[in-house]
């Protein structure tokens, strides 16, 4: 054998027999398969989507002001009763107002509401559930400490002594839920830090004089990422139904701002006539709260880590 | 004792059919060990799932032919097998913790097996129990009877678990790389008790596992799998002695031997690894590897040649040259 | 070797507390106990023992990653303790045991590789890109493998990230705990070839810790085997491979299976398994599972005898035995 011929071999056998072939297609590509094959996640994304795309495109979808009174026209039913018409699809209230168009506002406070006290809850709850997690020890004996006060605490009578407090904007409500809603971020998060910080990775960075704050939230929290998207889509949904309780009770939203849960409320005196009033926000708060459920468990099949082969 | 030809496991995944095992023949006999050796993903495990009807429930298994002591098991049904299992035919998995169930004693486990099998009353499984505990060296039976799983250490685990595999005195016992979670001394001891049970019990063994050395000093004889297929079978000596596939070469040459590698010298490495096994096989599942590999490996699959008496090689070579240096090797390591 | 000492322990210790109850006392593991190395520039040591012997503590310690409780390491002649952070990792790196969980599932290889270079703030982003394609050509993984995740790849592929990440500094010491017990066989072998190479071309220093003693004969220099926290037999590998000297150390070589079909398993007596190190046994820790136990190795600890580079911990050879006859 020449030396040229000896090199080469040596090559061969050693250094380039890493090749490059793949075991397994990349994880977006996976989940891309994954998320296109799951009902339940196509499902709660259609619905989702679509309620966004109300929500925001509400002025062009009607032509009605969802504050307009037309007493003349209260208590039009919807089109499909004998009575209805075209010009109310989802007939009027008590105070002539197209209820379609209050509808498609109304989808706005449960968005807002949904979103703004999943994302308070979800960085308040997230932060205190990796630090706990990360360091242990006596920082996680505090975060547990406030878990357990948060958990001993009636939440929902809470909610209604402040927002009664502060008065029943939007804004009040979602900071109000988002505040009381963080535990479970906690205690999730708090549970797979553990479990991702025992992991070489974790100590290969620290081992590289990665600072905390990197590895937390460089090392840990893209793993963690996936827990809290489903957490946050369950919090969305209960925080959805609390303010439509809130505004029922007449303690959330204050009319007349549209929201499902006061336009029920609303409703409320004309169910045995009109019943139409009640069911149509009901349907609505129970088929977003269905998908955005769908959704999270959706995300979370999808997400699933893969198996080591 | 146990006699298989052609035995088929297919897994349906996204991609298609993934070839776990293809068409394996294997035998053995009373006080024999076969040693089934390869690599992580070679099929022999699945092999060992399907001998003991436990495969998971995505994947498919075929046979020609599948005999426990000259019972037919293609035939049986589930019950039938579900009744072999434990009974005649037992195994021991690779991890003991995982394996034994962490909420009843060790005791109530093993005489959970003797009581199902119909063998004899409560009382005479606490015996049997007992009597098995002592017998894998295990001091003071009657207390540790009463311990959970995770009150012993690794290496007692693994002699409960062999403790357990005997209750119902099987004739066929298949372990699963037994030893790969203990440590270098207990292995030993483990493998020990192993073969002194089998010879006393006149039991067939078959020994799944990828540790080279563990082969060469249990086996009688050995069979190498390679991307779900056999590709080398016959007595270990003869096979360590010459082996006949360049596969088996290659792993032999892999491992540092002390007082025979020179310390520091570079190893003889397998370049590459193992190829997908889903879709269909075309040609020698190694010639990616192969240091001889020759342009007819790729042409159509390769069948495993009878190569004397109980050896056969899946491999087109009649010998395997000294110096790899061969054409189309260098041409792909152009490429 | 240069004979030039740049990791050296000194007398180095760990203690663990150990939760045993909410009402009783923590009680203390001695996980590492009076450990004396000295590394020398260039050579490879190898740490051999069971699990639970202390060797991965140890490992951690020599990393900076754990303080010891007692004595010092002086990494290039500077306590540890001393050593800034940043600066500890310039010359100590780790390679871990299992490909699987060193190297973070929701990251690619580039970023994976880079992070040691994002940390410190080496080069500008093209720079760092250059400087993580040379790294993978080094470990023999070809630069179309940049943005792959580590889920796409095999165990020795694997190996071979982390074993890249490492050296992204340049660091003079690599601790590898068993490098290549995860991997398969013919893996394993790619792995060590590669360890050889880049030790010779980098000018590494390597700390192995290993149980296969096949292995650690194959690599190391010199080996100090160790035993519930203690070196109990350190020299050069040829040497202790030839002559082990302690009781330990002869039941682990003669444990070792070598592919020899001549050979039966092999025979050799070790008493019962091995003990809490809760509650380790008096004198001479390992005098329960010792073939040539006596009386005195009950009562008393054996000296620490050392020879040129050699040690050795056993009554066999201090006199004990002797001086009790006599």
């Amino acid at each position: 054998m020449t030396s040229i011929e000896t090199i080469r071999l040596d090559a061969a056998l050693g250094r380039d027999s890493a090749v490059a072939e793949l075991q397994s297609p990349s994880p977006r590509i996976v989940m891309r398969r994954r998320a296109l094959t799951h009902p339940g996640f196509l499902f709660g994304c259609a619905i989702l989507l679509l309620t966004i795309l109300v929500a925001i495109f509400a002025p062009l979808l009607t032509s009605y002001d969802p504050f307009g009174q037309d007493l003349p026209h209260r208590l039009t039913p919807p089109v499909w009763s004998p009575k209805g018409s075209w010009a109310h699809i989802l007939g009027t209230d008590g105070l002539g107002r197209d209820y379609l168009t209050r509808l498609m506002y109304g989808s706005r406070i449960s968005l807002t509401v949904g979103f703004g006290a999943a994302a308070i809850a979800g960085f308040i709850g997230t932060s205190l559930g990796l630090i706990g997690g990360y360091f242990g020890g006596r920082i996680d004996a505090i975060v547990m400490y406030f878990v357990n006060v948060k958990l001993a605490l009636p939440g929902i009578l809470v909610a209604l002594s402040l927002i009664s407090v502060f008065g029943g904007s939007v804004a009040v409500v979602v900071v109000v839920l988002g505040v009381l809603f963080w535990d479970r971020f906690v205690v999730v998060t708090r549970t797979v830090t553990q479990q991702v910080r025992v992991n070489d990775y974790v100590t290969a960075a620290e081992a590289v004089g990665a600072s905390r704050l990197r590895i937390i939230l460089g090392e840990i929290l893209p793993n963690v990422l996936n827990q809290i998207i489903v957490i946050a889509s369950l919090e969305m949904a209960v925080a959805i139904l609390v303010e439509a309780a809130l505004s029922f009770l007449g303690l959330g939203i204050r009319p007349p701002t549209p929201s499902w849960g006061l336009m029920i409320s609303e409703g409320r005196n004309f169910m045995f006539f009109q019943p139409y009033l009640v069911t149509i926000p009901g349907v609505a708060i129970l088929v977003l709260v269905i998908a955005i459920n769908m959704l999270g468990d959706g995300i979370r099949d999808i997400t699933a880590p893969e198996g080591r082969n | 004792m146990l006699q298989v030809e052609g035995l088929t496991v297919e897994i349906d995944v996204p991609a298609g059919i993934l070839h776990a095992v293809s068409d394996v023949d294997l035998h053995v006999d009373q006080g024999e060990t076969l040693c089934i050796v390869g690599e992580s993903g070679c099929g022999k495990t699945m092999t060992a799932l399907a001998l003991m009807g436990l495969l998971p429930r995505r994947a498919r298994m075929r046979a020609e032919r599948l005999e426990l002591e000259g019972r037919d098991l293609v035939a049986a049904g589930r019950q039938q097998l579900a009744a072999l299992r434990g009974d005649r035919i037992a195994m021991i998995f690779q991890d003991p913790m995982t394996s034994l169930n962490p909420v009843y004693t060790i005791g109530n486990q093993m005489e959970e097996i003797y009581l199902r099998h119909g063998k004899g009353s409560r009382k005479e499984a606490r015996e049997r129990a007992e009597y098995l505990l002592a017998k894998v060296g295990i001091a003071a039976p009657r207390s540790r009877r009463e311990q959970y799983p995770h009150q012993l250490s690794g290496g007692l685990r693994q002699r409960v678990m062999i403790a357990m595999t005997l209750m119902c005195e099987p004739i066929v016992i298949i372990a699963d790389e037994p030893t790969t979670a203990l440590d270098v001394t207990i292995q030993a001891q483990v493998l020990h008790l192993l073969s002194d049970l089998q010879k006393e019990y006149r039991m067939a063994l078959v020994l799944i596992t990828h540790d080279l050395g563990v082969v060469a000093r249990m086996a009688d004889r050995v069979m190498v799998m390679y991307a779900g297929q056999v590709v080398e079978t016959g007595a270990v000596e003869d096979v360590f002695a010459a082996p006949m596939h360049p596969y088996t070469k290659g792993l032999l040459d892999c491992i540092p031997v002390p007082g025979k590698t020179q310390p520091g010298a570079k190893l003889g490495a397998i370049p590459g690894m193992v190829p997908s096994l889903v879709g269909a096989l075309e040609g020698c599942q190694f010639r990616g590897r192969c240091a001889y590999a020759l342009p007819a490996c790729a042409a159509s699959p390769v069948p495993l040649r009878e190569r004397g008496p109980g050896r056969a090689s899946r491999c087109l070579l009649d010998s395997i040259p000294n110096a790899p240096a061969t054409g189309p090797f260098f041409a792909g390591v152009a490429r | 070797m240069s004979g030039e000492t740049i990791l050296e322990c000194r007398g180095v210790g760990r203690v663990f507390a150990v939760r045993s109850g909410m009402f009783t006392a923590n009680r203390r593991l001695r996980a590492v106990d009076d450990v004396d190395l000295a590394l020398e520039r260039g050579e490879v040591l190898a740490i051999v023992g069971e699990s639970g012997c202390g060797k991965t503590t140890l490992a951690r310690m020599m990393l900076g990653l754990l303080p010891p409780t007692s004595g010092t390491i002086l990494v290039m002649g500077r306590p540890i303790v001393e050593i800034d952070r940043a600066e500890i990792a310039r010359a100590v790196q780790p390679v871990f045991q299992d490909p699987y969980s060193s190297l973070n599932p929701r990251k690619t290889l580039a970023s994976i590789i880079a992070l040691p270079l994002d940390v410190h703030g080496i080069g500008t982003g093209a720079e760092r890109r250059r400087r993580v394609e040379e790294l993978m050509e080094l470990v023999g993984l070809p630069s179309r493998l940049l943005y792959v995740y580590p889920s796409q790849l095999s165990g020795g592929q694997r190996q071979r990230v982390a074993i890249a990440r490492a050296l992204a500094m340049k660091p003079r010491i690599v601790i590898c705990d068993e490098p290549t017990s995860a991997l398969d066989v013919s893996v394993q072998a790619q792995i060590l070839n590669l360890l050889q190479d880049l030790r010779r071309e980098l000018d590494l220093t390597l700390v192995i810790v290993s149980h296969n003693l096949a292995v650690v004969e194959h690599m190391a220099d010199r080996v100090a085997v160790m035993y519930l926290g203690r070196i109990i037999e350190a020299g050069a590998t040829a040497s202790v491979f030839a002559r082990p000297r302690h009781p330990y150390t002869q039941t682990l070589l003669e444990a070792v299976l070598t592919p020899d079909t001549s050979r039966g398993l092999p025979e050799f007596v070790l008493g019962p398994g091995f003990p809490n190190p809760l509650d380790p046994p008096p004198g001479c820790t390992f005098h329960p599972r010792c073939p040539r136990a006596m009386p005195a190795c009950s009562s008393a600890r054996p000296a620490t005898l050392r020879e040129g580079g050699s040690l050795v911990e056993c009554h066999l050879y201090d006199g004990a035995a002797a001086m009790k006859a006599g």
